[in-house]
Formats: C-alpha cells, sequence, structure tokens
C-alpha cells in the first residue's frame, strides 16, 4: 500500500506540474483528493491493515495528501499570476499620449494687480473702501480742495451726466467719504480701489476708463517721512527689494507738500535706458500731504490732524512689470492677452 | 518752458554743472526736467563767409557760383538758394563738415563747375523751421554786416546752446519767466541773484500829455500802463535777440515784436505794442465788451465778443482783446514809428474766459491766466523802453500813463520750527530753516521759534503754511527725509467679509473654467438697453445717458455687462478664438428717472457668457459644445459655494432663446437669469450657439451667512431606491422633485434626477424621469417597512400633482 500511495503521489505531481491551466489544476485535485478518488478509497480500506501499520499508512494518506493539495495551490497561484501579466501586458496604453484636459479660467491681469497691492497695504494695517462710479461734484472736486471755477477740473477732462453729477475722475472721492463719516476724531488708514473715467481718446497711453488705486492715513502726528517710510515698503515689495526710490516736488490740489515717486530703473538699474528715458528713473505714483482745506472740508482740524494721500495707476504698474505696450489691451479682452496672465 | 541755458548763464553761475547734471537737480528739488536736447549738436567747421561775387551758373538756371571769402582763403561755392548775393555774410559749411542729419560736406562738382562747401540754411543747421525767421524759411541764412568774417558760425547762431525743457505744474508759474527760473536756479545752487534793474533815458515830454487811460473794471484790470515811444525804426532784431527766441521757441518778426517777447520770455509780463497813429485816439478806455459787439484780431478773425470778455479801446472801438491777442488794425508795421506800449496786469480769471471762449491760448494768456507777478508789470514795460531805444532807434517819452490800483504788498506765512519738524519728521535747525530762506530770498522776522516769512510777490503759489513746508521739504531734499512708519494705534487691515466672498466668487469661477474679462461700463446707446435682466428693469430701466459724450460708442451707462461681453467674444471669434468662458464682476448702474436728479443704483452683478466647445478631448474623439446645463451647473456651484438654493422658472426674455431661458430667483425674488442669446442675435453677432447668465451679485453675497456649526457624521446607512415616472413632456422636473422632497420628509435627504427619456415604449407626448433618492434617519437604521411607506405616500403624491404614473 505504503508503493501505491507513493505511486499515487508521483503521479498526481507530474499532472499538477504538466497542467497548463486552471481547469486541469481542478480536474486534478478532484481526481486524487476528491472523496471518490484513490487515496480516499485507500484510506476506506485500511482496516485490512495491521495495528502498527495502520498509523504509519494513516500517516503517510496525509502527507501525501497535504503535499499534493499543496502542489496545485503553489501552481494554481502561479498560473493566475500568469494570467495576470497577460491581461495587464494587453492593458498597456500609451502614456505620452495627452490627458484630459482640465479647463481653468483665470483672473484678469488688472485684477491680479490690484489684489496684489490691496494684499500689500492690508498688511501695513490699511482696510480697503469702495465707493460710486458716479460721483457728486462736492465729492470729485469740491471736497478735495477743487472749489467750481478751479482751472484744473477743466470740463474737458471729465464726462458729466448732469451739472451736479459725473464719473468720478479719480477714486479720492472715497477718501473724502469715508473721513466725512468719521465724524472728524476717529484716525484713517484706509485704499480705495476702483474704476475711473476721464475724456480722453482711447491709443496706446490713454484709455477713458481706467483703474486707480489711492490710499489716505490720517491721525494726529503723521509726518512726511511717514510717508517716505510707507511708500518705500510698498515700492520695494512691489517691484523688487533692490528698487530704489525717489520723491520730488510736485503738485495737486489736494495735497501740500506734494510729490511723485518714481522708482529706479529695472532695465538698467539707474544708468539711464531707452524704458527710463535715459533718466534712471521711471515715476510710479503721486503723493503728498493731505492739504489743509481737505482735512478741514471733512471735519478735521488740521492743527491737531494730519496724513498723507497716494495714487498710482494699476495699469501703468501692470505694464512696467511685464512691458505691456498698449493700454488697450485691458480692455479689448482678447484671449490670448487674458491666458498670457493666468499663471501663478 | 524752454530754458536757454546760455541765456540762463547771464543770470547764474552754472559752469561747475553739466547740463544733464543740471537738470537732474532741478527735477529732484523744484520742477521735472521733461528733455535736455541740444540745439545742432558738436557742429564744427561752419564759418561765416562774405560773398566777394556772386553770378550765374553757365548750365544751371536756379543755381549761382560764388567766390566766398572766409578771412583766410576764397572758396568757389555752387549755390541753389533764390536769396544768395554778393555782399552778403553768410554761413559756409566747408568740406569734411558734417552736418545734423549726419550729412557730410565735401568737395563736389555741380553741372560742371567745382563747388568748395556749401552755404547752409537754418535748417540745414539743425533750427527747426516754425523757428526760423519768414525771410529766412526758403533760402539761406544771411547774417548782420558787423558779424566777423571767419567766425565760427555755429557759436554766433547759439547752435551750441542747450535747452531744459519745464514741465511746469500749475502751481510754478513763476517758473513761466527767465527771471523767475533764475531765482529758482540759484536757490537750488545757493548763488545770489538779482536782476537788474532796466535803465532809460527819456525825452522832456511826458507821457501823460500824449495818452491818457482810464480803466472802468479795476477788479479785471488794476494796473494799465502805457508808454510812448517815438522815432521807432522798425527792422529784424539783433542776433543775439533772435537766437534767445528762438531757442524758446518763438520764431522771431521784427524788433518791435520780438522786444515784447523778449520781455515776455525774461520778466513773464506779457506786453503788447500798439501802432499809436493807428490807434485812433488819445485815450485808452479798458471796459468790457457789449453783447454781440465784434472784434477782428492780429490773426485775421473776426470774434463776437460778450460781457465776459475784457477790451482795450480807444473809448470808441475795441483795438485789442485784454490779455489774449491784439486787434488786426493796430498791428506795428513796416512804417510804424510811434509806438504805444501796453503794459498791464489783467484779472486770471477773466483772461481764462477769453481764451477759452475764443480758443486762443497764447504765450500771453498762458500768463495772465496764471497771475503774472504785480511788481513786474511796470519793470517789464521799462525794460522793453529801454530795448527799444537800443534797438529799435526809439526815443522814450517821460513816465507812463497810468491806472494803479494794483495790490502790490507780500504775504506772510507764519511758520513754527518744531512744527515744521513734526510735520515732515526731520530734525532741521534753526540755521538750516534759515539758510534754506535765505537761499529762496524770502525776508522773515524771528521770535524765538517763530519765524514770519514774508513771501515775494512773484511766489503767487505760497499762501499757507503747508506752501512754505514744501519749500523746506524741497530745498532740504526729499533725499534728505528719513524712512519712518506711522505710529498711532494699530489696526488689524484686512477684507470685509463682502470683499472676501466677491474675490471667493471670482475664484470659484475661474476654478469653473471662466476668465475674468473687464470691459466698459460705458457702451452705445442701444446695448445700454439690450439683455437687461427683469429684476434690474423692474427697478429702473432708464440708462444713464452723458451730457457730452465723445463718441456714440460710449456715451451711456450699462445696465447689463453682456452687450460688451458679447462684442469681446465675437471679437475673439474673429481672429480664430472659437472657445471662450467669460466672467465678469461688476456694477451696473441702475437709474428710475427719466431726468437724473440722484446717483443711479449702483449693482454689483455677475455676468458670464459661454460660446464654443465646452469639453473638448480630440483623440478621445469627444468635442461637445457647450450647453445651457453647462451654464446652469455653474450658477448651481455657485449656490454650492454661498450656501444658498436659487430657483430656476422657463421663461421668454427679449434676445433670449425662448425655449432656452431661465429666470432664476432667491427667496422668491428675481435676481436674474441664464439661458441662450437668441439665434438672430447669435447671427447678428456672428458666434454660434452662445450661452450667458447674469445674476445680482451684491443680493447673493450680502445676504451670505456664514454658519459657524458642526453636524454629526451619520452613523447609521442611508437607504436608496429609483423611481421612474411617466409624465407630461411639458412637466418640470425640478417641481416633480419638490413634492417627492416635501412628501418624503423627514426621512428623505436628497432627491436627484438620473434619467430623461422620450421615445420608443412611451406614448406621445410624454417622457420618463428617472429620480434617485436617499432616504436617511441619523439617529437609527431605517426599516424597509418605514422606507416603503414614504415611498409609496411619494408616489400617489406624485400622481395627484403631476399626473405621473409609474413606469412599467
Amino acid at each position: 500500500m505504503k508503493e501505491r500511495l507513493l505511486e499515487l503521489k508521483e503521479e498526481a505531481l507530474r499532472k499538477v506540474e504538466e497542467a497548463e491551466d486552471t481547469k486541469s489544476l481542478q480536474d486534478i485535485r478532484v481526481s486524487y483528493l476528491g472523496k471518490k478518488g484513490p487515496i480516499t478509497e485507500m484510506l476506506r480500506g485500511m482496516g485490512k491493515l495491521s495495528a502498527e501499520e495502520r498509523p504509519v499508512i494513516g500517516q503517510l494518506a496525509n502527507d501525501v495528501r497535504e503535499e499534493i493539495a499543496n502542489a496545485l495551490d503553489a501552481k494554481m497561484k502561479k498560473l493566475e499570476d500568469i494570467a495576470l501579466e497577460r491581461r495587464m501586458a494587453e492593458e498597456t496604453i500609451d502614456v505620452t499620449l495627452p490627458g484630459r484636459p482640465v479647463e481653468v479660467g483665470g483672473p484678469h491681469l488688472l485684477t491680479s494687480i490690484l489684489e496684489e497691492i490691496e494684499d500689500l497695504f492690508i498688511g501695513m494695517g490699511f482696510e480697503i473702501k469702495e465707493g460710486p462710479e458716479v460721483e457728486t461734484d462736492y465729492y470729485n472736486f469740491e471736497a478735495l480742495n477743487l472749489p467750481k471755477g478751479h482751472p484744473a477740473r477743466d470740463m474737458q477732462d471729465s464726462f458729466y451726466i448732469t451739472e451736479e453729477l459725473l464719473l468720478r475722475t479719480h477714486t479720492s472721492p472715497v477718501q473724502a467719504r469715508t473721513m466725512g463719516a468719521k465724524d472728524g476724531s476717529e484716525p484713517v488708514k484706509m485704499i480705495c480701489p476702483g474704476k475711473v473715467y476721464r475724456r480722453d481718446t482711447d491709443d496706446a497711453t490713454h484709455s477713458h476708463q481706467f483703474t486707480q488705486v489711492e490710499g489716505l492715513l490720517v491721525d494726529e502726528n503723521v509726518r512726511m517721512s511717514d510717508l517716505k517710510g510707507v511708500l518705500n515698503k510698498f515700492a520695494k515689495q512691489m517691484f523688487g527689494s533692490d528698487r530704489e526710490i525717489r520723491l520730488r516736488p510736485s503738485f495737486f490740489p489736494f495735497t501740500e507738500p506734494s510729490v511723485e515717486m518714481d522708482i529706479s530703473c529695472k532695465m538698467c538699474n539707474g544708468a539711464g535706458c531707452s524704458v527710463c528715458k535715459g533718466t534712471g528713473w521711471i515715476e510710479i505714483l503721486g503723493a503728498g500731504m493731505v492739504h489743509p482745506n481737505v482735512l478741514r472740508m471733512a471735519g478735521y482740524d488740521p492743527e491737531t490732524y494730519s496724513g498723507f494721500a497716494f495714487g498710482m495707476g494699476p495699469e501703468r504698474i501692470a505694464m512696467l512689470k511685464y512691458g505691456i505696450d498698449d493700454i488697450r489691451h485691458f480692455y479689448t479682452n482678447d484671449i490670448r492677452f487674458l491666458k498670457q496672465y493666468h499663471k501663478v | 518752458m524752454l530754458v536757454s541755458l546760455n541765456w540762463l548763464k547771464q543770470y547764474v553761475d552754472i559752469s561747475d554743472h553739466e547740463p544733464n547734471e543740471l537738470a537732474e537737480l532741478i527735477t529732484k528739488t523744484g520742477i521735472e526736467v521733461e528733455s535736455v536736447a541740444s540745439i545742432a549738436e558738436n557742429i564744427t567747421g561752419v564759418v561765416v563767409g562774405f560773398v566777394e561775387a556772386c553770378s550765374p551758373h553757365p548750365n544751371a538756371d536756379k543755381l549761382s557760383v560764388c567766390q566766398v571769402n572766409t578771412g583766410q582763403e576764397t572758396y568757389q561755392i555752387v549755390c541753389g538758394a533764390p536769396n544768395i548775393a554778393s555782399g552778403q555774410k553768410v554761413a559756409v559749411a566747408l568740406p569734411d563738415t558734417t552736418l545734423p542729419g549726419n550729412f557730410k560736406i565735401k568737395q563736389t562738382e555741380l553741372r560742371g563747375v567745382t563747388s568748395n562747401g556749401m552755404i547752409c540754411s537754418l535748417q540745414e543747421l539743425g533750427v527747426a523751421e516754425k523757428d526760423v525767421p519768414k525771410a529766412f524759411v526758403d533760402g539761406i541764412f544771411v547774417f548782420p554786416d558787423d558779424v566777423e568774417t571767419g567766425a565760427n558760425a555755429c557759436k554766433l547762431l547759439n547752435l551750441d546752446d542747450v535747452i531744459l525743457e519745464l514741465g511746469l505744474t500749475p502751481n510754478r508759474s513763476d517758473c513761466l519767466s527767465m527771471i523767475g527760473v533764475a531765482y529758482e536756479v540759484a536757490a537750488i545752487l545757493d548763488q545770489d541773484f538779482k536782476p537788474e534793474a532796466p535803465r532809460v533815458s527819456t525825452k522832456e515830454e511826458s507821457a501823460a500829455d500824449r495818452i491818457q487811460v482810464q480803466v472802468e473794471d479795476p477788479e479785471a484790470n488794476p494796473y494799465y500802463g502805457a508808454f510812448v515811444i517815438d522815432n521807432i525804426n522798425v527792422a529784424p532784431s539783433p542776433l543775439w535777440m533772435r537766437n534767445r527766441l528762438t531757442a524758446a521757441g518763438i520764431r522771431p518778426i521784427n524788433n518791435v515784436v520780438d522786444i515784447t517777447n523778449y520781455v515776455l520770455l525774461e520778466y513773464g509780463q506779457p506786453l503788447h505794442a500798439f501802432d499809436y497813429d493807428r490807434f485812433g485816439s488819445k485815450e485808452v478806455v479798458v471796459l468790457r465788451a457789449q453783447d454781440q459787439e465784434t472784434i477782428t484780431t492780429l490773426d485775421g478773425q473776426e470774434r463776437t465778443l460778450n460781457a465776459d470778455h475784457l477790451l482795450i479801446t480807444n473809448g470808441k472801438e475795441p483795438m485789442a482783446l485784454a490779455g489774449v491777442m491784439g486787434g488786426a488794425d493796430t498791428e506795428v508795421q513796416e512804417d510804424t514809428t510811434t509806438i504805444l506800449l501796453e503794459s498791464a496786469y489783467f484779472a486770471p480769471s477773466i483772461v481764462r474766459q477769453s481764451s477759452k471762449d475764443h480758443g486762443l491760448r497764447s504765450e500771453s494768456s498762458i500768463r495772465f491766466e496764471k497771475g503774472v507777478d504785480p511788481n513786474r508789470v511796470k519793470q517789464a514795460g521799462m525794460k522793453a523802453c529801454e530795448l527799444l531805444q537800443t534797438y529799435a532807434g526809439g526815443q522814450v517819452i517821460d513816465g507812463a500813463a497810468e491806472f494803479d490800483h494794483l495790490d502790490r504788498s507780500e504775504r506772510t506765512v507764519q511758520v513754527e520750527l518744531t512744527h515744521v519738524n513734526n510735520r515732515l519728521g526731520t530734525h532741521l535747525q534753526e540755521d538750516e530753516i534759515e539758510h534754506i530762506l535765505r537761499r529762496l530770498q524770502f525776508q522773515f522776522e524771528k521770535d524765538g521759534d517763530l519765524y514770519t516769512v514774508s513771501v515775494p510777490t512773484r511766489r503767487g503759489d505760497i499762501e499757507l503754511f503747508e506752501d512754505m513746508l514744501e519749500e523746506f521739504a524741497r530745498l532740504h531734499g526729499y533725499d534728505q527725509l528719513p524712512y519712518t512708519l506711522p505710529g498711532g494705534a494699530a489696526q488689524a487691515g484686512g477684507l470685509t467679509l463682502y470683499q472676501q466672498l466677491k474675490r471667493n466668487v471670482k475664484t470659484y469661477f475661474e476654478g469653473a473654467g471662466l476668465d475674468e474679462t473687464i470691459t466698459y461700463s460705458l457702451t452705445t446707446e442701444s446695448r445700454s438697453d439690450q439683455l437687461v435682466s427683469p429684476d434690474v428693469r423692474a427697478r429702473g430701466d432708464h440708462p444713464v445717458r452723458l451730457s457730452m459724450p465723445m463718441s456714440e460708442e460710449h456715451s451711456h451707462l450699462r445696465l447689463s455687462m453682456l452687450p460688451e461681453m458679447l462684442a469681446s467674444l465675437t471679437y475673439n471669434v474673429a481672429r480664430k478664438q472659437h472657445d471662450l468662458a467669460y466672467f465678469e464682476l461688476g456694477s451696473v448702474f441702475i437709474n428710475d428717472e427719466a431726468t437724473l436728479s440722484k446717483q443711479p443704483y449702483e449693482q454689483l452683478r455677475a455676468a458670464g457668457a459661454i460660446t464654443g466647445k465646452w469639453n473638448s478631448h480630440d483623440w478621445q474623439q469627444e468635442n461637445k459644445p457647450v450647453d445651457f446645463f453647462v451654464v446652469k451647473g455653474i450658477i448651481e456651484g455657485l449656490e454650492d459655494l454661498l450656501d444658498i438654493t436659487l430657483n430656476y422658472e422657463q421663461a421668454k426674455l427679449p434676445d433670449m432663446h425662448p425655449g432656452r431661458t431661465a429666470v432664476i430667483s432667491y427667496k422668491n425674488e428675481t435676481i436674474g437669469f441664464v439661458g441662450q442669446i437668441h439665434p438672430n442675435l447669435q447671427a447678428e453677432l456672428d458666434l454660434k450657439e452662445t450661452f450667458v447668465f447674469d445674476l445680482n451679485a451684491e443680493a447673493l453675497i450680502a445676504n451670505y451667512e456664514k454658519e459657524e456649526t458642526f453636524q454629526t457624521i451619520p452613523r447609521y446607512p442611508s437607504v436608496s431606491r429609483d423611481i421612474a415616472l411617466v409624465v407630461d413632456e411639458s412637466a418640470a422636473a425640478s417641481h416633480i422633485a419638490a413634492t417627492i422632497f416635501a412628501t418624503g420628509r423627514p426621512l428623505i435627504r436628497d432627491v436627484r434626477v438620473f434619467d430623461v427619456y422620450q421615445g420608443e415604449h412611451l406614448p406621445e407626448g410624454k417622457k420618463s424621469l428617472a429620480f434617485n433618492l436617499l432616504y436617511l434617519d441619523p439617529n437609527r437604521t431605517l426599516k424597509d417597512k418605514e422606507v416603503e411607506e414614504a415611498h409609496q405616500r411619494i408616489l400617489e403624491a406624485v400622481k395627484g400633482e403631476h399626473q405621473a404614473e409609474l413606469r412599467s
């Protein structure tokens, strides 16, 4: 019997070895290890054996069964692996083909610039204030030390709707409104971004609609050196820490003293080139100490309170920063322009 | 203002400074120098030549052959100028000279005659044609006889000069004169400067015997001085004077006109010379014009006047428009022998009005408009007398006939040193302040810390302490100002919730695949009234019109951003950019009045427009054009972002597709619309199917409530059931879903459409809607029986309300 068992083992193992698919393995399992298989049959006939032989043969039969089962499992695993490899080989794709696009839009360049300026001043403790684009003559001019008949408010420069209403020519009326709402005692620290309008024929450097950001700080003991310090911080963060600033005298009806701020030209580092017209400096913004008349009209006592104000044009800043040659690009909404500025 | 450095040198020593360096100093301290330009750079080899002989060219009608002596040698030169003649002194460019424009002079042969150089016109030497005296425009320039043969012609013509162009701000009109510029530059360079007083010797006769002055409006004309000069010989003015006028951009004409212009430039005081014999009376009467009165001015134009305009008359007829332009009748001519010279102070406002009404902005009116220096008016008249005496043979009658109500007093401004330092953030000492005042030549009195500064009348811009502050700041130097940061109570800067949400909404749209645009707020009349959302129209549908638009393109304020956005789609499509998805956040201007009496209501709205392909993935053959549900999906995403629920109802709106448009409402108020634009409008705009939306963003953002809560994550499973219902094809899916939701509460959590079918196996006029329903009880596991009951209730309800049958 022992020989017969070993024979069966050899036979089964050989068949397992030869099997090429899982079906054959199933058949082998049934035929050798099943209830009607030869090993089971032999075990049933063990009653004829002696008491010494019985446990030995029983043990051997179990060992043989286990060995065949293990071989079957191993072979089964091997065949499955092969099948998986084959399937995966069939599933191979060209990973160099383009992916399914995720279309993401982006902000307008002016929005990006505006938000950059806003965030920069928020970091210095400024609030953001907004106001109407159709303004009263009072807030657009009178409250800013530009009384009726003042030469600087020539009708030619503004879009009037009625005698008393016009499209604001700057965002300064928001300053006047904000100060006016404060009762002449609280400090003001704000910037006001927004759209403004002037009677200009649209060309490469003029636009009847453009954007402005103006800033205002009113408090007790505000010094002109504070203006210089704040503008310097702004310029370095906006244009690079290696930029220098300079202030030079200018004139605005709502500030006194008034200055214009230049930054050293990035192209030539101040040596003089075509971008800065040989001067080494590029004009960025206008600023000054708030005119006492403006403070007074808003209810602040110019003896106690002082302040500074500044104003800049995001279009100009964007044009300088990116080398854009025509202001009309900002309003044509050519997709080939817009898409250029969607990258972070 | 154009400033000749050769001229400026006569007042201030600028020899230590290169022109560019000087310009930089002036820019940093006072006035922006907009350009630094040489008249003609570095020409050498142009000399004065004496034309000894001049004969016609043997082979050419228009050429002459000249023998020109340059001091050492005589050269034969062929010249084509019509005004060449023997005996003239001319500018000769000898061979090897390079003229402006890189024009090299060589010995050459012209029609068989050798020519050793060129006789030059002023234009050839680099002078702008507009500055060339009329007599020399079409030919060569001829020097006065007294110049030396062989001398450097460029130097004589002032071509070695450098011109600074000052960009004057409105407050610095004091620098509209060379004397003013000299004061400024002297202050910058810390030098002394005092203009010389005019020296006139006069005839015994008194001007008052020859002319009377009467002013009827002293406010408009507080000073009028009339000088009389006899024995005038009208001729070209001296070369140096012509050069200075040319350098300042004024064309020389004759000695009388040139002298008045020269004094205008030097003193900043406009003068006017009348022909005394043509004046028609012996009295000057200054008065306001009568309505419809006319005058013919020097330029030959007849001008109609009114009481806003001030006139110089001879008592009967108008002779000049005060401060703006003289009359044609009394113009100085070749035969003029006696001059009536006016030096006056006209009020800025009256000159501004005249100049504006008649469209005449002259060198004179510009200066009067800004206010001339009261203390220099008469001085300037006397300076002109001196020059007329010297250069036009004039005999000046003693004194001036005057009307004089002019305030010449100096303003005083109080300046406290600590106040200056407090405002500037500086630590200026007394000696520094006083030094600056001395540089400015401002007199002052000192009382402890307090300075009382007398401001010279030439600086009309200085009235307040703050104006003096500017003088101290700029002369101390803005470079010297320290960098400080504001003190005061710290304020936490930041965006308001509204501002933050505005940014969030923009970012959402961008993430959803839309590009932000910025369009013009001003549009055409027809566009201002197109695609206006019903909620805007209900609030006021009178587009705001500008009173004087520059063009019809930008004449009205928008009620919707869509028309301009669609125009930009058309612009892009015309440039072969077909797939576009745009949005914009901006104001529309709502007005309910036929005539505007108050500011229109500015409402923040969000609009979008999409055209062309939405999904495209070429190699997988996916190419879907945008459809209604793409745009609606984007708005639904916004609902999620803001945690709101909007309601959509089929609607018919002008210019919109009648079957593919929905009006959107929020809390039962209309807030916008979404849909396809009308095929006719698409065709008109050359667009394929285009879908748009327009929402009242302000209402959505302003009503936002941030809920700071936490909802427990459900621990019990939900139960999902599907039902397919057969309904009329016109039935609205959202209405059926609403019924399901209302009936299934509180167990039902979500209702979702997952299939819509129409066609085979369904009766005509019917469609099938398949819904997925989600049931959940957060506190326990649902029993099948409970769900079944709810499901049955739902089926009954939809049958009752929508005649919906369960699809078998």
